[in-house]
């Protein structure tokens, strides 16, 4: 394996111990950073969350429409982010169900499609079987056109989608036949990778009609920083990263636990307390990390100054 | 001459119907005309992005540059998933209609288009995802040094933002009542100061800054002023 020039400096004889550590060959970080990651897991180490602020706001604005409203939920991801979003999009879709809202799916991102039909099948159909297609769901799947598409959701619903992503016409189904604009659904939800998602939702669906449908977001944690902005006045709830999935699973089985699969409901909405424990480990990683890269570079320095 | 004075208008008129639109009732459906537009034309840079593909890694397959093999494979795989997709091979007879074999859904798992998304495109994305970490901790370790006022508060925030992100910020200081005068000392009161008030403050005045360079910039597309999207010359 190759290593880089920055590896090797440092390593001739002569200086100390942590003047030499600047050079630590990085495949000993990798290593570090994959058993950070793998000892957790096959451990199956869980560690305590307390609900914040943000879990609680998406969880209450869920709760607080009326039961069997219409939703939408907006898969904007791919699996390059169903790490962090997968666990936050199962629980949202128990939820819903559980209140017995009507959902509606429908993706700005290629692959988002794909995503919803997997939590279809893994969580609204497994624990919500007398969910009905047509009746409670509705697939409408991928559109093409980004904040084009969410302007003219904002607008005329049938002028975007004029079928289900089957191909069946929205007339013909019950939940979507009346269907205009996104102000026929009490909430929103998109779960967002990035671009086109939860911003776009904010700036051309939720700023034209404000007073109409309560808007939730999941995000990744590196786009976060872009919708903090906008909560709680426009996005009534939050959840960031896996740790806001932990907190919003914790909230949601606790409120709707599974009466005859419990133990299948606690591994399909428990992947976001499964990942905490190697985003603890991982995370405090790094910061060892970093502390003995600043120990290397003071005792490089004091070495320097004492030649 | 025709070739940019069409775009320009096309481009000039939708700018315009789309601000109005967004002002007056009388024209909002223009707008969704304007709209349906963009969406056909998104539609259509999936192909023009097709044929992108095609001509550069043709290119390089033809010139044997460096990496051809992996071009080749790009192609490969490429003209495989257009194929399963297209001709829906494999597809689960849809219930409605199972006499119509091509009514079917191709992205199943049965499918070999939805095999190959859900045990080979799927993991290997998330792999890509994955091994940030890895450049990411060993970036920290080589990059994140304290050498001025300025990168030492940037680490401060870093650890505060790595240890209130996990049980490890409650372990630490959970401790301190939430309600007694030490309270800023809590991790996640730390974290909440940092993220709702300074780093939404500073966002805030990027976004407003971006917005303003989305107006400016707009303007100049739609009066002609910026030709820059046109082909060159």
């Amino acid at each position: 394996m190759n290593t880089n020039t920055h590896d090797r400096q440092g390593g001739g004889g002569g200086g100390s111990f942590l003047s030499r550590l600047g050079g630590l060959d990085r495949r000993w970080i990798f290593l570090a950073m994959g058993l950070s990651i793998a000892v957790p897991i096959l451990l199956k180490l869980r560690f305590p969350e307390v609900p914040g602020p943000m879990a609680r706001a998406t969880f209450d604005a869920i709760e607080s429409i009326p039961a069997g409203s219409r939703v939408l939920l907006a898969f904007d991801y791919d699996p390059a982010s169903a790490g962090e979003l997968q666990p936050m999009a199962n629980a949202m879709v128990h939820h819903c169900a559980a209140r017995g809202h009507r959902i509606v799916f429908m993706a700005l991102w290629p692959l988002g499609k794909q995503m919803a039909d997997a939590t279809i099948k893994d969580v609204l159909l497994e624990f919500h079987p007398q969910y009905a297609y047509g009746t409670d769901y509705v697939q409408l799947g991928y559109k093409a056109g980004n904040e084009a598409v969410v302007k003219l959701m904002a607008t005329d619903i049938p002028q975007q989608y004029s079928t289900d992503a089957a191909g069946a016409a929205l007339a013909s189904l019950p939940l979507v036949a009346d269907v205009k604009s996104t102000t026929d659904f009490k909430l929103v939800a998109s779960i967002s990778a990035g671009y086109p998602g939860a911003k776009e939702w904010v700036q051309y669906a939720n700023s034209a009609n404000p007073e109409a449908f309560k808007l939730v977001s999941g995000s990744t944690g590196v786009q976060v920083s872009q919708l903090l902005p906008y909560y709680p006045a426009q996005m009534e709830g939050l959840l960031v990263a896996v740790k806001g999935a932990a907190e919003y699973e914790m909230l949601v089985t606790a409120a709707y636990p599974s009466a005859d699969k419990p133990d299948l409901l606690a591994e399909r909405l428990g992947q976001g307390r499964v990942r905490m424990g190697p985003q603890l480990v991982a995370h405090l990683l790094m910061i060892g990390l970093i502390i003995l890269g600043n120990i290397a570079m003071v005792a490089g320095r004091s070495r320097g100054g004492a030649r | 001459m025709l070739q940019r004075t069409v775009p320009i208008a096309i481009l000039g008129l939708s700018g315009v119907i789309l601000m109005l639109a967004y002002f007056s009732p009388l024209t909002t459906s223009w707008g969704e005309t304007v709209l349906e537009w963009f969406n056909i034309l998104a539609a259509v840079a999936f192909v023009l992005g097709a044929g992108n593909l095609l001509a550069v890694n043709l290119e390089k397959i033809s010139s044997r540059r460096p990496g051809w093999a992996y071009a080749a494979i790009t192609l490969v795989s490429f003209f495989l998933m257009l194929g399963f997709g297209l001709l829906k091979v494999g597809a689960v007879p849809n219930p409605a209609h199972p006499e119509v074999s091509f009514a079917g859904s191709y992205d199943t798992a049965e499918s070999p288009f939805g095999w190959i998304y859900e045990y080979v495109f799927s993991p290997l994305t998330a792999t890509m995802f994955a091994m940030l970490a890895f450049y990411v901790a060993s970036a920290a370790f080589r990059a994140f040094r304290a050498k001025n006022t300025e990168s030492i508060l940037l680490l401060g925030t870093a650890f505060v933002i790595l240890l209130a992100q996990t049980a490890a910020g409650m372990f630490l200081t959970g401790w301190i009542p939430e309600d007694s005068a030490f309270a800023f000392l809590r991790l996640d009161w730390m974290k909440v100061a940092i993220t709702e008030h300074i780093q939404t403050a500073g966002m805030r005045a990027i976004t407003i800054g971006i917005a303003l360079g989305v107006v400016a910039t707009s303007l100049r597309l739609i009066l002609g002023i910026d030709k820059s999207y046109l082909s060159k010359g």
